[in-house]
């Protein structure tokens, strides 16, 4: 069984989905010879050609456009953002004309838009961002995004074979930096499905992304508390059913995001909660999140935005002893 | 430049269909007019009036299984294509029966299947590049289908326009944008959007044709167009038009366009669309008659059919957002059991 880190994962869903059906393409900025800024799409130049590894002048408005309209007809486009902060250039497409397709007309777009996102890699302002609360609230399309190669395989399948708009978010910190046995033709995962990375039934912790790497070491701190620890794997639609389970089971419940505080999906978590049980809660649902400013971009500030282990220890042991 | 027009007028009975469509989109949009005043339309009111001839001679240029991405005012454009009388009423009245199940108003409906339209969105330039990806992906599943669409002189400006105009062209793809240069993008003059004097220079910027036609003489439309989809069709790229009118209404009809100069609106009144195609046809009475009659029954019987079409039910509302409608529907908390 190979061993692939994040990036090669995402890569191998991507070539093995090309390989099994025809009308799978690609589209962006730099994706043929060069391979893409990440290198995610290297080697498929040759082996796919020019028509299915279509790359792109500058400009994501344009290409999304067209990639929809590649969908209308019967293909399966997956377009690349070079990173996941231009697909502001492309917004009025993508909730405007993708999101309400379906809904309006009956016309389904099965497109994927897919591209390295998040912080954590001293980016700065435009090349860090958190988009998936944007999206999150635009009804009409699947927002995805994993956090082991395994996941970030099998997802990525699911979104290419998934007759709806899908937004599939790569943490570019985790491209190069873990790695897992991942088998070769692995089935797709289902979206909306969130994954109990380690079961516990003193608190309930919630997050997706860098940030379930992040619990993971906090987890090494918090060796005497029985902490349930959730990777969301998809922020829309939300994995009701598991929050609410775990919550019965623990009673308590907190979430870390990256992504900053004010619309975050931690707070629609907490509205859930709220709702769904909050005879069981024990507590008050907690958030650890990066404050409402843009990503900053020297490493002292960047680190003091993002939720650190720090931050997550310190919320979980206030949190147990409520 | 100016075309040349390469095609041959079509035959007595196309034009009499064209005719017959020119007339119908004038018929239904006068009576959506008193249908609105009665307060049935559903949202807003965009007429076409003094446009017709761009929609109906271009619709008429393209062949079968083409793909045509109509604007608001191209009304003509989805009738010609082959959605019926009846679509365009019962949507304009958002019932059950439309095509949009009153999901969407307007003329904001379409069927890839069927007709080859696609319905448009208020967004205006955004249906250049998906018009684009739709010439892509015939051509990629070894179609030879032209792909059609509409800006105004304001969506000209927007930024969709040129994008989709510069993949459009790296890419040649069989693509003709109709530039429907009415002179005014709601109360903006054109003056405001560009200080070209021809829009059809932008295709410059492209690398591709552009020519300028009457907008309102529906044979030059026809022939124009015709010419610029065979040559896409043939693999010569995208092809950009712009097609001169003045649009007789106000943006919609809650506009009454006192903005534009008595004199303009009296000037392009004598260059009436369907009054100068009607000259040249010189139909006979048997001709004329057969078709006020097919042109009246077929207009009442599309507002009957809105009309007394039932409304769309509440519960739908909650349906059709995704292929499956569990994902937005659940019960919320004050209708569970306690």
């Amino acid at each position: 069984m190979p061993e692939l880190t994040f990036l090669q994962a995402i890569s191998r869903g991507l070539w093995e989905e090309m390989e099994a059906d025809k009308s799978v393409f690609l589209m962006g900025e730099d994706i043929g010879r060069y391979g893409g800024a990440f290198k995610v799409t290297e080697g498929f130049l040759d082996r796919f050609g020019p028509e299915r590894v279509l790359e792109t002048p500058l400009a994501e408005e344009g290409f999304v456009g067209a990639a929809i309209g590649a969908a209308y007809v019967g293909l399966r486009p997956v377009v690349e953002f070079q990173f996941i902060d231009f697909i502001a250039c492309a917004f009025d497409p993508i909730v405007n004309f993708a999101c309400t397709s379906r809904y309006r007309w009956g016309q389904a777009v099965p497109v994927t838009f897919r591209g390295p996102w998040g912080g954590a890699t001293k980016a700065g302002p435009f090349h860090s961002r958190n988009v998936e609360m944007w999206f999150a609230h635009a009804p009409g399309i699947k927002v995805v995004a994993p956090s082991t190669p395994s996941d970030a395989k099998g997802l990525i399948k699911a979104c290419i074979r998934d007759n709806d708009p899908c937004l599939f978010l790569e943490h570019k910190a985790l491209y190069r930096r873990i790695k897992e046995e991942v088998p070769d033709h692995s089935p797709p995962i289902p979206i909306g499905k969130a994954r109990i990375v380690r079961e516990g039934s003193g608190l309930t912790m919630v997050t997706y992304g860098l940030m379930v790497h992040r619990c993971l070491e906090a987890l090494g701190q918090l060796q005497d508390l029985s902490v349930e620890l959730i990777d969301l794997r998809t922020i829309y639609p939300l994995d009701r059913g598991a929050l609410v389970e775990s919550v019965k089971k623990t009673s308590k419940i907190m979430v870390v995001h990256e992504d900053t505080r004010t619309g975050g999906v931690a707070g629609e978590i907490a509205a859930i909660v709220n709702e769904e049980a909050f005879e069981d809660l024990d507590g008050p649902v907690i958030r650890v999140t990066s404050p409402d400013t843009p990503v900053p971009s020297a490493p002292s500030l960047e680190e003091a935005f993002l939720p650190s282990v720090r931050d997550i220890v310190d919320a979980a042991r206030k949190l147990a002893a409520y | 430049m100016k075309a040349n027009p390469a095609t041959e007028a079509p035959p007595r009975a196309i034009q009499l269909e064209m005719y017959y469509y020119l007339r119908l989109t004038r018929a239904l949009d006068e009576r959506a007019q008193i249908l609105y005043r009665q307060g049935k339309i559903i949202g807003g009111l965009f007429s076409s009036l003094g446009q017709e001839a761009i929609s109906i001679g271009s619709a008429f240029a393209l062949e079968k299984g083409d793909y045509v991405g109509p604007m608001i005012r191209n009304s003509g454009t989805v009738l010609a294509r082959g959605h019926s009388a009846r679509e365009v009423m019962s949507n304009y009245l958002g019932k059950a029966t439309s095509p949009t199940g009153g999901k969407d108003n307007s003329q904001h409906f379409g069927d890839i299947g069927r007709t080859g339209v696609v319905s448009c969105i208020s967004m205006l330039g955004t249906l250049v590049p998906v018009m684009a990806g739709m010439a892509l992906g015939a051509r990629m599943k070894g179609e030879k289908r032209v792909a059609l669409t509409y800006v105004g002189d304001g969506a000209a400006s927007t930024g969709d326009f040129y994008e989709g105009l510069v993949f459009a062209s790296v890419q040649r793809l069989p693509l003709v944008v109709i530039i429907e240069n009415n002179q005014y993008a709601y109360s903006t003059p054109t003056s405001k959007q560009s200080l070209l004097k021809d829009l059809a220079d932008k295709s410059k910027a492209f690398g591709i044709p552009g020519y300028v036609g009457d907008g309102n003489d529906v044979l030059e439309v026809h022939s124009i167009t015709r010419k610029c989809a065979d040559d896409a069709r043939e693999g010569r790229g995208p092809q950009l038009i712009e097609f001169k009118t003045l649009r007789m209404r106000g943006h919609a009809v809650h506009d009454d366009a006192s903005y534009v100069p008595a004199e303009l609106f009296e000037e392009w009144k004598k260059k009436d669309p369907i009054a100068r195609f009607e000259r040249k046809l010189r139909l006979s009475r048997e001709e004329k008659e057969s078709l006020e009659g097919r042109l009246k029954s077929t207009v009442d019987d599309a507002v009957d059919f809105a009309e007394t079409s039932p409304v769309p039910p509440g519960e739908e509302a909650c349906r059709g957002v995704f292929e499956d409608d569990r994902i937005v529907q659940f019960t919320p908390w004050w209708k569970k059991d306690a």
